[in-house]
């Protein structure tokens, strides 16, 4: 079973380069997932305890509003990472994430990543640093979206 | 591969270049609340040859003229189109033209996609955002029935909409998807009902596969995103001289003469709109207050 | 008598007068140089005693003044703030006409064409302009048919230089002050001796005309004093501009501070396009009255307007610094990339003209000489 959680952990753009010693690390404490369309990878407010490395299907990051149901915010897919709020405290989820498409991801557990990080520095600033790039990119169209490019820009 | 159409550009016989053809809305589409296709066919003769990129003045007689590009494919047996965005007093007369009304139209002017001089074994991604499909649409409507059922290069369509119900011309999208074309769409913002891709356009981009090395881009819409989507282009391994953007200025006159449409060396009426990004774009895109 | 196309003559005060009133029997609206409100400006000319005998002019950058000594000299003169320009290309124009009633819309016939123009005493650097506004508003895909048209049916007579002023730099931009073409004959006054003028032929409706004036073939006496005349004409060029690798130079230098300290002077006021003789930009504009006529109008604008670069609701080009980039960027060196020369003949109207005085051959020259500074704080987009 980790066995075969190394190659999908392996293969995923993510951890691209990652030495394979490294990444049995992370097979060791983690597990497949598999969410069928509708499910739920998180909610909002629980304890952010999982990473999930997406290698099939399609996630809509979104919140939730009385009257107004589910805001899609972003949407993630194959090679992409959902789940950031492990990293820092509070340590708790801010938005859901509903599996759009039937979703098959390996779970990693993110207490006991921490741990391990704790102890191995260099592996550590490897993850911060693929993370920070993760964080930056979706600053960056986040940011480009808020500009709302297709609107009128208030001409009309 | 990008090169002004010989000027077959007619304009009212006995006048000059600044005096429109008359033309009739013989069709009026309502594409999205604020944008309109109207179909126009000449009062007298048939309308000249263009090709998909270039663009024409429209005149609103007793409003103002303004440069439009050409939305319908030059193989279309049938009528001109020209999708309009409601955006000033121009637009919003011609978005408001009902059918019969009569048009100026002087062009077609500018620079165009190059459709014919693409390498059939080269993919072909477009990548368009909001009103930025329309001066793609006839291009993909070439490229789709011409790769059709063939060995050579993919077509693939990204588009970005603000929101679902502001994606432009669903049913060519249908017709592209059912032709062989891999096409993506996704929103700035979601809405309740809708389940696609929510994200900038670039976000498309991982899951189309294209072979980057020989890929030819034809890229339009907003200049922010243009410049967004060259930068994940080239990241993908695209050539710059092999990307294509479609650049935009105040237009006035559309042949040269009024000194507008500058964006440094170029006259865009005349040196594009359609502009290769290596070499040439790559020195204007980012530029401020240029 | 004959004379051919190339063929040098002489021709005295009156036989310029003649000529004069030769272009008046052709059909020729004449225009020339006269003292008007404290400048030599384009006028209708009726003959040379209307020309500005005597006067000369003083001009440096935001100083014209016209001073007159007494003599006969008709020629000792640089530039006024006209050019030969507004005659084909006017300032303002209405393009066509139409009638809008219901659903039906209908133009109204071109205008015929006005009388032709000639130009008596069109310098060398106006010469060369209007060669260079060929280029732009004729020789490309779309001409301008009225230009065209005006242009066609010219007459010109150039009148080489031997009084450049403070603010000319002709030689430095090659247009001056000999007049080598464009014309249809050139005249050049000479003072040693009798007073008479060199005449050059340059086409043949100019030989045509020289051959209706009374003249004797030039003297090789003749052709020295003409020499002579543009040699110290090249002695006492007012000022003078690089122009070694001077569009590359500009293209490089797009965010060197010098545009924001110019701006700190220019007040965005637009002089310097109204009185170049190559600037040709135009709004285009519908107007309506309220019976259904609609008229499209062309008139002179500004890249120093600020809506001259209006885009999706704001200018692209702002600040002034960024307008005036755009004025001496495209001049001397985006003129290059669309026209293939210079869009500069070197004239000085721009640097006399400026009220405050900006010359911009000190700014290409500031500018080379820290070519690669930065902007610390300020610069364009600030």
């Amino acid at each position: 079973m980790t066995a075969d959680l190394s190659l999908r952990l392996a293969a995923h753009r993510f951890l691209e380069g990652l030495d394979t010693e490294d990444v049995a690390l992370l097979a060791a404490v983690a597990r497949p997932a598999e969410f069928p369309a509708g499910t739920y990878l998180i909610r909002e407010g629980e304890e952010a305890d999982t990473i999930y490395f997406v290698d099939r299907g399609r996630v809509a990051i979104e919140l939730h509003a009385p009257g107004r149901g589910p805001l899609v915010v972003e949407t993630v897919g194959p090679g992409q990472v959902v789940g950031l709020s492990w990293v820092s405290p509070p340590f708790r989820w801010q938005f859901d994430a509903r599996a759009a498409e039937a979703v098959g991801a390996v779970g990693v557990d993110a207490p006991a990543l921490r741990l391990i990080l704790a102890e191995r520095p260099v592996l550590g600033f490897d993850l911060l640093q693929r993370l920070s790039g993760v964080l930056l990119e979706r600053l960056q169209t986040t940011r480009v979206r808020l500009l709302d490019l297709y609107g009128d820009g208030g001409r009309r | 591969m990008v090169a002004a159409v010989e000027p077959a550009a007619r304009t009212a016989p006995g006048h000059g270049p600044l005096t429109p053809a008359l033309y009739r809305v013989v069709e009026r589409q309502v594409e999205l609340d604020d944008v309109v296709t109207l179909s126009l066919e000449p009062e007298d003769g048939p309308a000249p040859p263009f090709a998909g990129g270039q663009f024409n003045m429209l005149t609103a007689f007793g409003v103002g003229e303004i440069a439009i590009s050409i939305s319908s494919a030059p193989g279309d047996p049938g009528p001109l189109r020209h999708t309009v965005r409601d955006v000033g007093a121009v637009t919003a007369a011609l978005c408001a033209s009902p059918v019969g009304a009569v048009v100026g139209v002087r062009g077609p002017f500018g620079t165009d996609w190059g459709v014919d001089g693409i390498d059939p074994a080269a993919d072909a991604v477009i990548v368009a955002g909001g009103i930025g499909l329309a001066p793609l649409r006839g291009a993909v409507d070439e490229l789709v029935a011409r790769r059709r059922g063939t060995a050579g290069g993919g077509v693939f369509v990204l588009v970005g909409a603000r929101s679902p119900d502001q994606v432009l011309f669903p049913p060519d999208l249908e017709r592209w998807r059912a032709d062989g074309a891999h096409v993506g769409v996704t929103v700035d913002a979601g809405a309740p009902g809708y389940d696609g891709p929510v994200g900038v356009v670039t976000s498309l981009l991982p899951e189309a596969p294209f072979d980057a090395e020989r890929a030819v881009a034809l890229v339009c819409g907003p200049e922010i995103m243009m410049r967004f989507a060259v930068r994940s282009l080239l990241e993908r391994g695209v050539d710059p001289g092999r990307i294509l953007v479609s650049l935009e200025r105040n237009m006035q006159c559309g042949v040269g003469l009024c000194g507008h449409c500058q964006l440094g060396p170029l006259l865009l009426c005349r040196d594009g709109p359609v502009v290769p990004y290596g070499g040439v774009a790559e020195g204007l895109l980012g530029e401020h207050r240029r | 008598m004959g004379v051919d196309p190339g063929a040098e003559a002489v021709v005295d005060r009156e036989g310029l007068d003649r000529l004069v009133g030769v272009l008046a029997e052709r059909g020729f609206a004449t225009l020339g140089p006269v003292v008007s409100g404290g400048a030599i400006v384009h006028r209708p000319l009726q003959g040379v005693d209307d020309l500005p005998a005597g006067w000369h002019d003083v001009q440096a950058p935001g100083h014209y003044r016209l001073e007159h000594d007494g003599g006969d000299e008709l020629f000792g003169w640089a530039v006024g703030p006209s050019s030969p320009k507004a005659e084909f290309f006017p300032s303002a124009e209405t393009v066509w006409r139409a009638r809008s009633e219901g659903q039906r819309v209908s133009l109204s016939a071109p205008e015929p064409p006005a009388a032709p123009t000639a130009v008596v005493g069109a310098r060398p650097c106006e010469v060369r302009a209007m060669s260079v506004l060929d280029r732009v508003l004729r020789d490309g895909a779309h001409p301008d048919d009225r230009y065209t048209a005006r242009r066609e049916g010219a007459f010109v007579v150039a009148a080489e230089c031997g009084a450049p002023s403070g603010s000319c730099f002709c030689t430095s931009m090659g247009s001056g002050p000999a007049a080598d073409d464009g014309f249809d004959l050139a005249v050049t006054e000479l003072l040693d001796g009798d007073h008479r003028f060199l005449v050059r032929v340059g086409s043949a409706a100019g030989a045509e005309v020289l051959g209706a004036v009374p003249h004797r073939p030039a003297t090789e006496d003749d052709r020295r004093a003409r020499q002579a005349v543009l040699d110290g004409a090249r002695r006492r060029m007012g000022r003078s501009l690089d122009t070694e690798g001077l569009p590359a130079l500009l293209a490089r230098n797009l965010d060197h501070p010098r545009w924001a300290e110019v701006a700190e002077r220019c007040l965005s006021c637009g002089n310097c396009t109204l009185v170049c003789p190559t600037c040709f930009c135009s709004d285009v504009k519908d107007v309506t009255d309220v019976t259904g006529g609609i008229e499209r109008h062309r008139r002179w604008a500004s890249c120093f307007d600020l809506d001259h670069s209006y885009l999706h609701g704001g200018a692209v080009r702002p600040t002034t610094a960024s307008r005036y980039r755009q004025w001496l960027t495209h001049k001397l060196s985006t003129w290059w990339d669309q026209f293939d020369e210079s869009g500069c003949v070197g004239c000085g109207r721009c640097i006399t003209w400026c009220p405050v005085g900006i010359d911009l051959t000190e700014e290409a020259a500031a500018i080379r000489a820290t070519d690669g500074a930065e902007a610390g704080s300020g610069g364009v987009g600030a």
